[in-house]
């Protein structure tokens, strides 16, 4: 176990490590301000009367957002991978997945290059292990 | 008589639970299980009686969005209605507050160098409803009053373990100068490890958990000083949510022993744990002779 002591931790550091974990987007404040307003429309989802304006005309309503085209582009593909890299958060994304009525294990499963049933098998069997997927530089 | 911290329970908090509580999934093949697990639990708060649960848990963009990101805020309120996430509130009873001794620790934390944020008014979340729904069971009403404390678990970065476990001292150190004599327990919700997101969601780690969970029991304190990389490498993204754990350890004091110990994998995407943990430092808090029943139940 790493038992680092927190108060002399550079914030720099602390960052760069994150780009070290494979398969992850660790949700920095790098991340929060360029999807700032793609979480926020997500947000709006909660609302029932958006939710049905959303579903009606899911383009225009995005227009109504200071979203980029690359995160509306994105969103409509539900392509959740590349949601992330523009700067979405997973707990806000679900506004979406319950949007589109699908369980939250389903829309996290699109993420990992296997099919729902694929991903839950391997979730029953006891999940993804650690090996391997630690550290990219370290390999381990 | 002044009020006091009793015991710490710790839990995962996966929305599922909710789900299959609320519809009566709790003993099928699947849940059965992960249920059985808190059955020991929901007999014993029948017997502990607690006054009041401080429930450490985090908010999944409910209550707040990304206008505001509080480090840690305490909930003060009346009341508090179950959040819709999308899928409808959950049909659980409202959740009552202790404002006074909510306003109380607010206080003395302030006065104690955590600058906390106050909150009045919020819905909660699965992440307060759920662990109420493992260890209470279906009733008409919660049986004791609840106060809220939130801690930014989802924009990094968030606070440190060490710093968690030094909200727990401080809060101790506030509930027993609040002069009323109540049983107060402390619960730290989320975890254990899981990721929901990216191409290697469902990361789990049954070995890291596990030692986790012996690290909460005794007198050592070295969980406090894992770093957030150590939970993001072993746990997955999500697993950072136990330094909320450390929030309930902190509040025990120095030594504790573990009453009752439950470790489920998977539920969806995530490893469930569950321990029961009475402080031990001289304190005499077994009111009920529960603890004895405990360790017949755990042979």
């Amino acid at each position: 176990m790493m038992t680092e002591d927190p108060k002399h931790q550079d914030i720099h550091e602390y960052l760069a490590e994150f780009e070290d974990i494979p398969g992850t987007r660790v949700y920095t404040a790098a991340r929060a301000r360029k999807g700032y307003h793609m979480n926020q429309f997500a947000m709006s989802l909660m609302k029932d009367e958006n939710r049905t304006r959303f579903k009606a005309d899911e383009r225009a309503y995005m227009d109504e957002w200071p979203l980029t085209e690359d995160q509306k582009l994105a969103l409509l593909a539900r392509d959740y991978n590349r949601c992330l890299d523009l700067g979405g958060n997973v707990y806000f994304l679900s506004k979406l997945f319950s949007t589109d009525g699908i369980p939250f294990a389903e829309a996290v499963s699109t993420m990992t290059g296997m099919s729902f049933p694929e991903y839950r098998e391997m979730m029953m069997n006891g999940g993804r292990s650690p090996e391997g997927q630690r550290s990219i530089r370290e390999k381990r | 008589m002044m009020a006091r911290i009793t015991a710490g329970v710790a839990s995962s908090h996966v929305p599922l639970l909710g789900v299959a509580s609320d519809f009566n999934k709790d003993r099928d093949e699947y849940f059965g299980p992960i249920f059985a697990g808190y059955d020991w639990t929901r007999e014993w708060e029948k017997a502990e009686k607690p006054d009041v649960i401080i429930l450490v848990y985090n908010d999944h963009a409910s209550a707040f969005d990304m206008k505001i990101i509080p480090t840690f805020a305490i909930g003060c309120g009346e009341r508090y209605k179950s959040a819709d996430e999308g899928w409808g509130p959950r049909a659980v009873p409202d959740v009552e507050g202790h404002p006074d001794l909510a306003w109380h620790i607010a206080q003395s934390l302030v006065l104690d160098e955590f600058d906390m944020t106050i909150i009045n008014e919020m819905d909660v979340d699965h992440g307060l409803t759920v662990p109420l729904s493992m260890m209470f069971g279906k009733p008409d009403a919660w049986p004791c009053k609840v106060v809220p404390l939130a801690v930014n678990v989802v924009t990094y970065p968030p606070p440190s373990g060490n710093r968690c476990w030094a909200l727990g001292e401080a809060i101790k150190k506030a509930v027993e100068s609040f002069p009323e004599d109540l049983n107060v327990q402390i619960w730290g919700t989320g975890g254990m490890s899981h990721q929901l997101q990216g191409p290697r969601a469902g990361l789990i780690n049954k070995e890291w958990d596990n030692m986790f969970l012996d690290g909460l029991v005794g007198e050592s304190d070295h969980l406090r000083r894992i770093p957030h990389i150590e939970y993001l490498r072993e746990t997955g993204s999500e697993g950072i949510e136990m330094v909320m754990w450390l929030v309930m350890r902190g509040a025990l004091g120095k030594k504790t022993r573990a009453l009752h110990r439950h470790y489920h994998v998977t539920c969806s995407n995530t490893a469930i744990g569950h321990m029961v943990l009475r402080p031990d430092n001289g304190e005499g808090l077994d009111m009920t002779g529960s603890d004895t029943v405990t360790a017949i139940a755990a042979e």
